[in-house]
């Protein structure tokens, strides 16, 4: 092997990133695999990661984690550019906006569950937005709306209250997450 | 429980907001779908209105003889007419909300109402 020129450094940043992305992108794959009726309903188990490393490490390194969990995610499912590809993008990117205001909101009284029902709306809200606009140009879709709101809602729930048992439990904060 | 001490005070705020947020959503989104229907007029005066969403058949007695008008798949169309153009017949399939088929002769129309109306009337 030659050596490699180019090196790129790296900071411990990155490195956490990285690590966080991996665990997420994992559970990308995972969530991939399980069998639900309609396309579209999804438990978005990665969130559960955005949630935590907002949590620890802020907006900024939540965004990075998600945002690579797609791409990356996209290319190991195979779908990369393809419209589902866009789809989770478009969900991410709104539910990281909608993240950046409820992160904001005191700690005291709005916790993980909040952050993650509201998210999960916003990643509807986008992904609707996005179909009604390009994929099924038809209104026929918001038919399906209340479907996907009370997925959201309870898939919402349930993520965030494994995201905040998580945060609340030492030892995998100690353990798990740096070594995930 | 466990579980139910990690919820902090907003959370229960957010879940119950949802939890309305998706109740709404059920009248709003099927309630606009199945408003639609077709309104048929002979001489002027409304003489049925026909629910899109189920199929059926209707005979309206007018001047000339009996004009029938059925209703399939959420589209309404003219089947028959004793009118000597045929225009209404010819129409075919009306399934847009505003779209209308007159039988001028026969003193009938039929008409889709409810939803977004694009235009006051359409001619051919």
């Amino acid at each position: 092997m030659t050596r490699s020129v180019t090196r790129l450094i790296t900071t411990p940043e990155d490195h956490r990133i990285a690590r966080l992305a991996a665990a997420a992108i994992g559970l990308a794959l995972i969530d991939a695999a399980i069998p639900l009726p309609l396309p579209g309903v999804k438990p978005g188990l990665s969130n559960i990661v955005t949630l935590i490393v907002l949590a620890r490490y802020g907006w900024s390194t939540a965004a990075w984690v998600c945002v690579l969990r797609v791409i990356a995610g996209g290319v190991l499912l195979g779908q990369l550019l393809s419209p589902g590809f866009f789809m989770s993008l478009t969900g991410a990117l709104f539910s990281l906006l909608v993240l950046a205001g409820a992160g904001r909101l005191p700690r005291r009284w709005f916790g993980p569950v909040s952050w993650s029902i509201l998210a999960a709306f916003a990643h509807i809200g986008g992904q609707l937005l996005l179909a009604r606009l390009w994929l099924i140009p038809h209104n026929g879709l918001f038919y399906l709306m209340p479907i996907f709101a009370v997925a959201a809602l309870a898939f919402g729930i349930i993520n965030g209250l494994i995201a905040a048992r998580l945060l609340a439990s030492p030892s995998f904060m100690n353990t798990g997450a740096h070594h995930a | 429980m466990q579980w139910i001490s990690l919820l902090r005070p907003g959370d229960w705020l957010v879940a119950v907001l949802g939890t309305v947020l998706c109740a709404a959503s059920f009248p709003l989104a099927w309630q606009g779908g199945s408003a639609d229907k077709a309104v048929v007029r002979r001489g002027g005066e409304v003489f049925a209105e026909l629910d899109l969403s189920r199929n059926r058949r209707i005979e309206v007695p007018g001047p000339l003889g009996t004009t029938t008008i059925t209703v399939d798949r959420r589209r309404v169309r003219v089947v028959s007419d004793p009118g000597p153009h045929q225009y209404c017949v010819r129409q075919g399939w009306l399934e847009r909300a505003g779209e209308i088929a007159i039988c001028a002769p026969n003193e009938v129309s039929v008409q889709i109402v409810g939803g977004k109306e694009t235009y006051d009337s359409l001619s051919y």
